[in-house]
């Protein structure tokens, strides 16, 4: 018992103060929001679209586009690239409310999640309950979504909570290109959710089949069965960009006031400006 | 005389040419199997592959883990094909296997099911054999009497967990036996992969089994290291070392911490669950990714660690070794936990040699098998780790085996990362050589991970076979549930902590 009492005085407070103080440190060779220099590209160019592994890049009219949503971040095109204009930058806000945001080019805002409307954040009150379907995918966003449940994220915090009955949920978290062996189980899993309910999609897979993509045996990820209200990127997403995304939603973080931490000096630690109730501060 | 004795040798991370694969009528393969087998030798892998329209070729890879030698025969499939699993029961998946993926009647096989309920791989044209039945629909074994009821579990769990259909068949709480139904992480990627290597192959192997990273890439680049006859530089045979490393401290960390949660002891599973989070940033000190995407590649790898890298690592590890130490140790010392961890989902120490299970499973049953040992190869051909292993067979022996290895494998980076040679840590693969066999056998943080790689005339993926380590270990699931209580099943599972994805490729 004593000795109980020891670690839990030595292991100390270990939940980060994100969102209300810095984000947690990413590591040096972290990747996320592409960035492109579109001045670079040499005409008629194609070798970062014929590099990637799930073509995500088409070029058109010399015009680059990149679809966030079948990205791996596997940086096989900015290895191709023979000037360096594609750039991973350590912009880890990713997610989005409408399938077509993930779509990002040389110019333009990168587009933000907006919160969910109000009639159903009221509705949903300060609490916001998840059933979570694997369908398919490699189980590392299954990883890095139950990371948040530990004590350093603590995402009880935020009211949000998995349960275990799609009965008790408030929508779904899938991962997973939705394999055809799934599909039944993700609709029969949907139709046993009350309305209204809202659906995420976590990862390159839910979005669009990631690595599987074409293959027979899935679809073509989660808005292919079931509509999708917040799109998450990554393979798997860091769990601070799912828990950006997630936060985004629920309107805890407000995209519009929010700085670009890629253009900021102390690029992924610096604060982020938060839209809290001052109940809650 | 044995006959396994006079096939071909090959050593793990080797290729050799198919010329010299010996090519067995089918009884003298399947003898081959059971003397191999009964001289303590074990069926790594086992698999069809149709060399030519209508001529369907099954390969054996037999390991003899004292001798560190792999030895392969093949023989060609007829229309029929008497199972061996009746004298040989570790052959079971895989004949199943080979029945769904190949469409080959395979006769005397006591539970020829599904698998993973997908259309078969290479069709047999005949259409009762290349039926697909629908996920979970099979015949599953059923006990009969009064009070014997059946509890129906999945594919949807009630946590964060990937899908898997259980059945047990339970007399009040007490199990008779559980069965599993798996495939709904099919995904088809040992399809995918005939015809390559390109573009997606190296993301395929990254995603075998999300939380195996590291092992299964490091096991796909070892064969087409292999086939292309590629020496990798020291530093990069280190960092893959140190990779393969991390990756077993983080899962097994975590895996503590996740049995703690399932016997309600909560100080243990807050701070394992936290230090998993630990281990995993410092792989993403390493590529960037915390489960080590992008680290691992043909020829090398890909990120170089800085000096300050290599430092901060250094001061992670110890700041993080103390503190799983401490919480760790809380396990041992509490009497609440020791008592749901001793005795529960005990398997012999004869049903994992006869299953030919591998990993912690394994070595929890008093076995030293270990592929970083016993198949030695990268770094581990130079470095060797102990072997940790327990006896009981129990849950309380599966963690304490974790645990161990923990140990082992936090000395073992800390003096990888003092010791880094220097050099560079990547260089071209050239065009693989054709009308070869690889295998490359990886000890994964599961147990062994096999990937076999025939190359056709062109240097191509004929065919390219996996075995996760899980694909051993399954059934050893469900036999710690015999006898044991329903009530069990969270924490018996917890221990053998299997991949689903892994399983259903």
């Amino acid at each position: 018992m004593f000795d109980i009492v020891k670690a839990r005085f030595q292991q100390g407070h270990q939940t980060m103060a994100y969102p209300d103080g810095a984000p947690p440190a990413l590591a040096p060779h972290f990747r996320a929001r592409p960035v492109f220099d579109a001045a670079r590209c040499p005409d008629s160019c194609d070798l970062c679209a014929q590099a990637c592994p799930t073509r995500a890049i088409t070029i058109a009219a010399g015009r680059i586009e990149l679809d966030l949503g079948r990205c791996l971040f596997c940086v096989d095109c900015a290895e191709a690239c023979p000037t360096g204009a594609i750039q991973y930058s350590r912009d880890y806000r990713l997610a989005v409310r409408r399938r077509a945001d993930l779509l990002v080019g040389p110019d333009g805002e990168p587009a933000l999640a907006a919160a969910l409307d109000d009639k159903l954040r009221k509705l949903l009150g300060r609490s916001l309950k998840l059933r979570v379907v694997s369908a398919g995918g490699c189980n590392a966003c299954e990883a890095d979504v139950n990371v948040l449940t530990t004590i350093g994220w603590d995402l009880g915090r935020f009211g949000i909570d998995f349960v275990a009955s799609p009965r008790h949920a408030d929508g779904l978290l899938i991962t997973g290109p939705v394999t055809r062996n799934m599909k039944s189980a993700l609709v029969q899993t949907y139709d046993a959710v009350p309305g209204p309910k809202i659906v995420i999609a976590i990862g390159a897979c839910a979005i669009s089949g990631g690595p599987y993509r074409d293959h027979p045996q899935v679809h073509h990820g989660a808005d292919s069965i079931v509509p999708v209200d917040l799109f998450v990127p990554g393979c798997p997403p860091h769990p601070l960009t799912i828990l950006d995304g997630l936060l985004r939603l629920i309107g805890r973080i407000d995209g519009r006031r929010n700085p670009d931490p890629s253009r900021s000096p102390a690029a992924g630690v610096n604060r982020e400006k938060i839209d809290v109730p001052s109940d809650e501060r | 005389m044995n006959q396994a004795d006079s096939l071909p040798l090959l050593g793990a991370g080797r290729a050799i040419s198919r010329r010299l694969i010996p090519d067995l009528a089918l009884d003298n393969f399947q003898q081959v199997i059971l003397d191999a087998v009964r001289t303590g030798r074990r069926v790594a892998s086992l698999f069809g592959s149709l060399e030519a329209p209508d001529r369907l070729r099954l390969y054996v890879v037999l390991a003899d883990d004292t001798q560190s030698i792999l030895r392969v025969a093949s023989t060609l499939a007829g229309r029929h094909y008497p199972s061996l699993t009746p004298r040989c029961p570790q052959v079971h998946l895989f004949e199943r296997e080979i029945a769904e993926q190949c469409g080959l009647d395979i006769v005397g096989h006591p539970w020829l099911k599904p698998l993973r309920f997908h259309p078969p791989l290479f069709p047999s044209g005949r259409p009762g054999n290349d039926r697909v039945a629908p996920p979970g629909v099979m015949d599953f074994y059923q006990v009969r009497g009064e009070e014997v009821h059946e509890v129906a579990v999945g594919p949807v769990h009630a946590g964060v967990i990937e899908p898997g259909h259980f059945r047990f068949q339970c007399h009040g709480e007490v199990v008779f036996h559980l069965e599993m139904a798996l495939g709904y992480q099919h995904r088809g990627v040992e399809q995918a992969l005939l015809g390559g290597p390109n573009h997606r192959t190296i993301h395929y192997a990254e995603t075998l089994a999300g939380d195996t990273t590291i092992g299964h890439a490091t096991a796909y680049c070892q064969v087409l290291e292999a086939l292309a006859r590629k020496q990798k530089s020291p530093r990069a045979q280190s960092i893959r070392g140190i990779a393969l490393e991390l990756e077993r401290l983080a899962n097994h960390v975590g895996d503590l911490g996740a049995l703690s949660g399932d016997v309600g002891f909560l100080p243990t599973a807050s701070y394992c669950g936290r230090l998993r989070g630990e281990f995993l940033n410092m792989t993403a000190a390493l590529c960037g990714s915390r489960f080590g995407r992008g680290l691992i590649r043909p020829g090398g790898v890909r990120f170089d660690p800085a000096t300050c890298t290599v430092n901060d690592l250094l001061a992670k590890l110890d700041i993080c070794g103390r503190q799983t130490r401490q919480a760790v140790e809380l396990l041992w010392n509490s009497s609440s936990v020791m008592a749901r961890f001793e005795g529960i989902g005990p398997v012999t120490r004869r049903a994992v040699v006869e299953l030919g299970m591998v990993g912690p499973v394994a070595r929890a049953c008093g076995l030293t098998r270990d592929a970083r040992q016993d198949h030695p190869s990268g770094l581990f051909r130079f470095i060797h780790i102990p072997v940790s292993s327990w006896d009981g067979g129990d849950v309380f022996a599966r963690a304490y085996v974790r645990w161990l290895e923990i140990q082992r494998s936090l000395d073992f980076v800390r003096t990888q990362l003092r010791s880094l040679p220097p050099g560079t840590i990547s260089s071209p693969v050239g065009n693989l050589a054709p009308d070869h066999l690889a295998v490359a056998l990886v000890e994964g943080w599961r147990g062994e991970i096999c990937h076999l790689a025939l190359t056709d005339a062109a240097g191509r993926f004929e065919r390219y076979k996996v075995v996760d380590p899980s694909f051993h270990n399954w059934m050893g699931l469900a036999l710690a549930m015999r006898g044991g209580q329903i009530s069990d099943f969270p924490l018996c599972n917890k221990s053998f902590s299997l991949s689903y994805c892994g399983h259903d490729l």
